[in-house]
């Protein structure tokens, strides 16, 4: 038998070192944590901050037993839950809003091992607990209220050259304008090109200029609606204080959501499909059209709302139906008080929204102007104050029959931006935290026990040849787990159930190298001779099953979704530790013990 | 230690004729049994809610049906698992309803049955992707299929590619009966497992047809059944302790994996042993009347380039 190069020892050795290496940190259990970040800034917790919450928490008693900082995230490690709690508390209270302080599971390994990026598995939500949310963007509310604002777009530029126009109409694709005249129409054609570059606009000769939204552009639209709805829930996913958020998109126009280690899936629904965005808009305070309306003539660019009172007592309100500024023009919004003390919500605007308002109060002084939250489709009026005087500067408060917690979750849904379009969930997973811990655990024993009656059968049916096939598996086991640390991959029941049929299919480069062993040696091979070809002729066929084993792996991993992937990701990685450790590994073992020395009989 | 002393080739290719008929009758009751029964497909694919929920005292039932058929939710199953303590829920998908808010309509009704119930799971899942979920499916196969015989017709030659196939799709259809016979239920991880027997199954194939490639090469003269028949006999026992390695870990997750890998065992069993039927007693047979012979194999000179480890 040939001697086994070094080189292929040094490469066995380092694989299995490194394998132990990034294997060592699932060994630890967690600590409950707090985990605090700033989404605004790059790095806005220095060292300076760090020391100050440190002694905020001394002066309270609390000393957390580790921190874990990277430059931008800063984890605490806490005893018990108990004091993870009252620290979170205690932080939130001096760092205020801008902070995400957010309650986290940290592995006790070493702080070396984290620094070389060895951390545990990443538990999917089967096995942590935890809410899956799959959205679905409504495309075609986003393209309605691409085509109301640009509407409103055209509907001011005209006004403010003073050109007059007739009806405003919005069809699916298209905005068609009334004038009246055909010169009227490409007057303002000309007008409106300047400030709409995208848009192409016909006109019909009759007056009627129609705006066209291009394909391109209803796709530019959509993912501009995707992306946005993204970003928000982001913002809002931090708002909500989850430790470990995913969010991605999902073809063409889903959005998947994963909220590890949260309980309270009423709130986090509520929070993230909740559409609530602000409209400024004048009001009518002409009573006879308030009173006919009330009656069922409602005027054609006019609309009928609740006006909720102080005292809760309703009242209907006539409000145009041209917003005049919405939420997408603020930039921050914060609970607070108005000088009666009750709760209010003050909201900054952009420069464009503080341009806007401004022009809109110094035209309107006198008259009302109503803010109206539109949540979920439905409009209701919060605040319906008089214009005193022109407003500048950006700086608006709006307070009305509101609650110190619906000034608070406003303030929260006008801060974190309002969806593109409004979106519908298609598919919802929560799991409990008792139900993951049951499944880790049935998933380590099922692995366990098989691995156990898998080795003892091998080890009495080869005898030292099997004794060698148990270290190569156990070998893939540890291989398969470091990879699954390293890659970070996230790690789910079907993932287990796939680490366990790695184990029980990797047998099988064992099992065809030893009875090619045993066939060569009926044949009346010598014992050396036997091992060498035993071992070569057991190689192509390797290769060939466990490539075609890949190609299923593959295809799961390509059209598979949720749990699939979890399991195509294991089947794939298992497939390629395995056909490194029979091979490599066994030989090496094989030709450690046999290589030196004269063989009378192999026992296998 | 071992099982297998055979001294002279069994004839199975002999018996071709009979065991490729019990396998075409097997085949054909597993095609009866899908259209007649259907499967019972996992609110995955049927789109719907389903929730577990464990109280700390034990509930009826029923009592939770009347419940919420009270309320207008009309829960197509309410049935207890694994103790009269856990329940488990599942609601059709209703046009026009809010499906978010659905589980929590449920949960506030239920704990009206008995305290504290502790909610272990929901699952949501809307008609759409349902739909895209048995698309993807159906695609995953085809891929699998297109992929092997792909892999096969360049590694061997066509007639193997297509015996394999065979081989192969039938286990899976053979499954599937199994699965619409008993009405277990069918869930994405069941697919997992099915797709991954393709694999697993295609490889038992593998190494029987490498066998005989091998044999055309090296045994000079003789008849191509003969040639078969040895390689079969040379290959049984590592099929049956591989197999049988497999099987071990595979009951391995029956017995200690709980309700969520019960059913991904099982279908992974029923692979499993219709694998090694099927590519020894089917994909063979097939091999041999699509006439494969040494000119095949022996004209493409492919030297295992691989053999040097």
């Amino acid at each position: 038998m040939t001697k086994y190069p070094l080189w292929k020892y040094l490469l066995i050795t380092l694989a299995v070192v490194i394998g132990l290496i990034y294997t060592i940190p699932n060994f630890y259990s967690e600590v409950p944590a707090v985990q605090i970040s700033n989404p605004h800034a790059a790095s806005a917790i220095d060292t300076a901050t760090l020391s100050s919450i440190e002694a905020n928490l001394a002066s309270n008693d609390l000393t957390p037993s580790g921190e874990i900082f990277d430059g931008k995230m800063l984890k605490l490690k806490f005893n018990d839950t108990d004091s993870q709690l009252k620290a979170r508390d205690i932080i939130q209270k001096q760092l205020g809003d801008s902070y995400i302080v957010a309650l986290n599971l940290v592995s006790r390994s070493p702080n070396f091992l984290s620094k070389i990026n060895a951390n545990p598995m990443f538990f999917g939500l089967d096995l942590r607990g935890g809410v899956h949310l799959l959205l679905e963007v409504d495309m075609n509310a986003a393209i309605k209220k691409t085509l109301d604002k640009y509407a409103s777009d055209v509907k001011r530029t005209l006004r403010n050259n003073q050109t007059r126009f007739g009806a405003v109409n919005i069809n699916n694709n298209s905005i068609v304008i009334q004038f009246r005249d055909a010169t009227a129409a490409s007057d303002a054609a000309a007008l409106l090109k300047k400030d709409l570059p995208n848009i192409a606009l016909n006109e019909d000769g009759n007056g009627n200029l129609e705006a066209i939204i291009s394909p391109t552009e209803m796709d530019k639209i959509k993912e501009a609606a995707v992306k946005q709805n993204m970003l928000i829930l982001h913002n809002r996913v931090n708002e909500l204080g989850v430790a470990e958020p995913i969010i991605q998109q999902e073809g063409a126009n889903r959005i998947m959501v994963e909220l590890p280690g949260l309980q309270d899936t009423a709130r986090a629904k509520d929070i993230l499909g909740r559409t609530a965005t602000l409209e400024v808009r004048m009001v009518n305070d002409d009573q006879s059209d308030r009173s006919a309306a009330i009656a069922g003539n409602v005027p054609s660019n006019q609309v009928l709302l609740d006006d909720i009172g102080a005292n809760g007592a309703i009242t209907k309100i006539l409000v145009k139906k041209d917003v005049e500024l919405t939420g997408d023009n603020i930039t921050d919004a914060q609970p607070g008080f108005d000088e009666n003390g009750s709760p209010s919500v003050n909201i900054r605007l952009d420069g464009t929204g503080s341009s806007i308002f401004k022009q809109v109060t110094g035209e309107s002084i006198g008259k009302r102007m109503a803010m109206i939250l539109v949540d979920n489709g439905k409009s209701e009026v919060v605040t319906a104050p008089v214009i005193r005087t022109e407003i500048g500067g950006g700086q608006v408060q709006i307070s009305g029959a509101m609650t110190t917690e619906q000034a608070n979750d406003t303030a929260l849904l006008l801060r974190s931006g309002s969806l593109a379009a409004p979106m519908n969930i298609v598919e919802e997973r929560t799991i409990g935290p008792s139900l993951g811990q049951e499944n880790i655990s049935k998933g380590f024993h099922s692995v366990l026990w098989g691995f156990v009656a898998i080795a003892l059968f091998t080890i009495i049916y080869y005898q030292v040849f099997g004794v060698i096939s148990v270290i190569s598996l156990a070998v893939n086991l540890l291989l398969l787990i470091s990879a699954l640390s390293m890659l970070q991959a996230t790690l789910t029941l079907p993932g287990i159930a796939a680490i366990a049929l790695a184990l029980g299919m990797a047998i099988d480069s064992n099992v065809l190298i030893n009875e090619r062993i045993r066939e060569e040696l009926r044949h009346g091979r010598k014992p050396h001779i036997a091992i060498e070809s035993g071992y070569e002729h057991a190689w192509a066929t390797i290769i060939d099953s466990n490539v075609t084993t890949l190609i299923a792996g593959l295809a799961l991993l390509a059209f598979g979704s949720g749990p699939i992937k979890g399991f195509a990701v294991v089947h794939c990685l298992g497939i390629l530790t395995s056909m490194f450790s029979a091979v490599l590994v066994s030989r090496g073992i094989v030709a450690l013990l046999y290589a030196n020395s004269r063989i009378h009989k192999l026992h296998i | 230690m071992e099982f297998f002393k055979i001294k002279k080739d069994i004839p199975f290719m002999s018996y071709g004729k009979i065991t490729t008929t019990i396998s075409l009758l097997t085949f054909i009751l597993a095609i009866f049994f899908l259209f007649s029964r259907g499967l019972n497909l996992s609110v995955e694919f049927t789109g719907g809610t389903l929730m577990e929920v464990s109280y700390s005292q034990s509930v009826d039932s029923n009592k939770i049906r009347t419940i919420l058929n009270n309320n207008n939710l009309e829960a197509s199953t309410v049935q207890n698992i694994g103790s009269s303590n856990n329940l488990m829920i599942r609601l059709p998908n209703k046009k026009g309803t809010n499906s978010a808010t659905l589980s929590n309509e449920v949960y506030n009704l239920i704990s009206t049955a008995a305290p504290n119930p502790q909610l272990k799971s929901v699952e949501f899942i809307g008609p759409q992707v349902g739909q895209d979920l048995v698309t993807n499916g159906l695609l995953a196969i085809l891929f699998v299929c297109i992929g092997i015989m792909g892999y096969l017709a360049i590694r061997f030659e066509w007639r193997f590619a297509v015996a394999a196939i065979i081989a192969n799709m039938h286990d899976v259809v053979i499954i599937l009966g199994f699965f619409a016979l008993f009405q277990w239920e069918f869930s994405l991880t069941v697919l997992a497992a099915i797709l991954a027997v393709l694999g697993y199954s295609v490889n038992e194939s593998v190494v029987v047809f490498d066998r005989i490639r091998e044999n055309f090469r090296t045994i000079r003269g003789g008849k191509v059944s003969a040639i078969i028949n040895n390689a079969i006999t040379a290959t049984m026992s590592r099929t049956i302790i591989t197999h049988g390695c497999t099987e071990m870990m595979v009951l391995s997750m029956l017995f200690f994996g709980g309700p969520s890998l019960h059913n991904f065992a099982l279908a992974l069993t029923i692979g499993i042993l219709f694998g090694i039927y099927s590519s020894v007693l089917v994909a063979s047979p097939l091999l041999m009347w699509f006439g494969v012979d040494r000119a095949n194999l022996v004209k493409t000179p492919k030297r295992k380039e691989e053999a040097v480890v």
